[in-house]
């Protein structure tokens, strides 16, 4: 995973409360087996309606996505945050995200930013003109307007989203405490 | 053993610390591991790439049925029909090539056994009381009506429980949803987890655990416990428990996987000390009285909106949160509703009973109740049952259901998601409406335009004999 801490660039100001993951991705999408090429699919409804953001050349070449409360609920498909790393999306803001989707953002390198509602009008009305940035070291949001919104993130996550780690390889090297703990449960609970 | 009470939730997250770290996060244990084709492969691939083993191939157990068709899949003579789609195809064959690989145990597309990763675990016996269960699905929450702490994890994290069985945690909250007194008239589990979604919010129970207590899920089968903690995840928590108790362990007696002898007993002892210890502390208590409870369905594009059967459709200006109007107004755009429109005066044109929500044998025998000696209405187009698993569909038909089913004009299917979310051939035409008894109204969830309304099996059976949304409480009355 490439480490990330400066997220700066255009945002593209969608709102929308309880964006789900059907709408990030269709499910008619999903039959792929590796995990390339999602985003030219992504928010296929929306991108049906004409003067939509994502087709707006205003933020072609975005890098950053503003949506609203809720965001990623629904189902736990991972194809919604590999759709956004193919759109080229490396942050998502927004007032809250389900467990699942901000677990699966993380591991693939997406940022997600949690701002109270307030903050997030304001991001979605700056947007509109003007870009965005997103810090992780320090932990905040800033516009060109002196706007400044710091945001909480759990240590462990800023940690590995700032050294690129792999969780799989870091848990691996605790194979002994793994093999410990199967022993003692063998003995404990051997139904399963 | 520390003397603090401690919930359900808390007894088995301890119970499954391989580690803590000092910020609290946990190297959890995780017990059972469920694959399916649509979120399994990138996984897998992963696997192959890092040239890394898969841990616990005994404790994993893959089934496909995103996918599959639901048109018969042997031809008269036993044998296996192609899967027309071609990327399904691929996707089917690549389980089944990476099954092999990697020695997972697997329930094949033409076995008895197979079904809907949800309804195959609890009705295999693999999913048990106590254990850690997790599948790359969100509706993995259904096994915590078997008192399991089961949760569904992105392909990344399947990828983790493949390399290392376990996964890195930290605890969640804990929410208590007690409902006590007694379910009205034609007032099913789906209706009360309709019920409850409306009252807490689709993101109510976001970094919560919920804990179901309550006379109302003592009194609850197995089948519609599984109903109410599948649909937790629409309430926005990761997970939904029930207490182990009596009923439980009556379920699980006589299924395949389940332990057996001195192992039963041994089982049994440790999962009756898994209930909530009196005094234990929730972070947060949602009380909610069943008499309050009607039977209920969706309006709009989320689950939370919901309404009773008598109700009408809401005015958006009605939500004091101006982002809900905005979402509401959206929704009922879609939809094609105008708010104070009776939710009776709504004609449906097609009728799912099925999804890893409601596709199990009582679920099939609540709408047989309704359909038996009717017909479709005239102006249904398309009414599918499809049951959870062949075992499901063998003991409909052992008890006539499938003829209950086929004279009203219904079509009998085989097992799989189906019309729950529209990968196989099975959807809704577009501007066309549903009346659902799957999980999720998301926008285009059960095709592109798709219009869904979530109801109960009897609701939608309701629906299917009278042409439009109706209240099953009227109809039994006419009967
Ligand atoms: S039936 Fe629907 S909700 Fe359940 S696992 Fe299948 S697609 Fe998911």
């Amino acid at each position: 995973m490439k480490p990330i801490n400066a997220v700066e660039g255009r945002a593209i100001p969608l709102g929308l409360k309880n964006c789900d993951t059907d709408v990030i991705i269709p499910a008619h999408f999903l039959k792929v087996i590796t995990r390339d090429g999602l985003g030219k699919n992504a928010f296929e409804a929306i991108r049906a309606q004409p003067g939509n953001v994502f087709d707006d050349p205003e933020y072609a070449g975005a890098n950053i996505l503003i949506g609203g409360d809720n965001f990623g609920c629904g189902s736990s498909r991972e194809h919604a945050a590999w759709a956004l790393n193919d759109m080229g999306i490396d942050a998502v803001i927004a007032p809250s995200f389900s467990d699942i989707f901000s677990g699966n953002a993380f591991k693939n390198g997406i940022l997600t930013v949690v701002l109270p509602q307030e903050a997030v009008d304001r991001l979605l009305e700056v947007a509109k003109t003007q870009p965005i940035s997103v810090e992780l070291e320090g932990q905040t949001v800033t516009t060109p307007f002196q706007d400044r919104f710091r945001f909480e993130i759990d240590p462990f996550r800023k940690y590995c989203l700032l050294n690129g780690l792999d969780e799989v390889g870091m848990t691996l090297a605790r194979d002994s405490a793994i093999g410990a703990f199967e022993e003692k449960m063998a003995a404990e609970r051997p139904w399963l | 053993m520390s003397a603090k009470p401690r919930t359900l939730y808390e007894k088995i997250w301890d119970a499954h610390v391989v580690e803590r770290r000092d910020d609290g996060t946990c190297l959890i244990y995780i017990d059972r591991h469920l694959l399916h084709e649509v979120t399994s492969p990138q996984a897998f691939e992963a696997l192959r790439i890092a040239g890394r083993k898969l841990r616990r191939p005994d404790l994993t157990l893959a089934v496909a049925d995103h996918n599959l068709p639901t048109t018969p899949r042997v031809d008269a003579s036993g044998k296996r029909l192609p899967i027309t789609d071609p990327d399904s195809k691929i996707q089917l064959a690549e389980l089944e090539k990476n099954v092999a690989e990697f020695g997972v145990p697997y329930i094949d597309a033409i076995a008895p056994e197979q079904g809907i990763v949800h309804v195959v675990g609890p009705e295999q016996g693999y999913s048990l009381p106590g254990a850690t269960i997790v599948c790359g699905d969100s509706h993995t929450s259904a096994h915590g009506g078997m008192g399991a702490l089961a949760f569904g994890i992105g392909t990344s994290e399947v990828e983790h429980v493949m390399a290392t069985q376990t996964l890195q945690l930290t605890p969640s909250k804990t929410m208590e949803i007690r409902v006590d007194g007694k379910l009205g008239e034609g007032v099913t589990p789906k209706d009360v987890v309709l019920h409850i979604i409306g009252t807490i919010g689709a993101a109510g129970g976001t970094g919560y655990v919920i804990e179901y207590t309550g006379n109302v899920f003592r009194e609850m089968s197995i089948e519609g416990r599984l109903t109410v903690s599948n649909m937790s995840i629409e309430g926005g928590a990761r997970a939904g428990l029930i207490a182990p108790d009596e009923v439980t362990f009556a379920y699980l007696s006589d299924k395949p996987m389940a332990p057996k002898g001195e192992a039963w007993a041994k089982a049994i002892a440790w999962w009756k000390t898994l209930p909530t210890d009196p005094g234990a502390h929730y972070d947060k208590v949602v009380v909610i009285d069943a008499a309050d409870i009607a039977p209920c369905l969706t309006w709009g594009t989320s689950p939370e909106d919901v309404v009773p059967i008598d109700g009408v459709v809401p005015d958006p200006m009605s939500f004091a949160d101006p982002a809900k109007q905005i979402a509401a107004q959206k929704s009922l755009d879609y939809m094609g509703l105008t708010p104070g429109t009776r939710m009776e005066d709504i004609p449906v044109e097609n009728i799912f009973i099925g999804s890893c929500t409601n596709s199990r044998i009582e679920d099939l025998r609540a709408a047989a109740v309704v359909v038996r000696g009717r017909k479709l209405a005239p102006n249904i187009r398309q009414a599918l049952i499809v049951p959870g698993s062949g075992l499901v569909k063998r003991q409909a038909e052992a008890e006539g259901l499938d003829r209950v089913f086929l004279d009203a004009g219904f079509e009998w299917r085989e097992p799989g998601c189906s019309m729950c979310l529209a990968m196989n051939p099975d959807k809704v035409p577009p501007g066309e409406r549903c009346a659902s008894t799957s999980n999720r109204n998301f926008v285009g969830r059960q095709g592109p335009r798709s219009r869904t309304h979530l109801v109960s099996p009897a609701m939608a059976a309701a629906a299917a004999v009278t042409g439009r949304l109706a209240d099953v409480r009227k109809l039994e009355r006419m009967a």
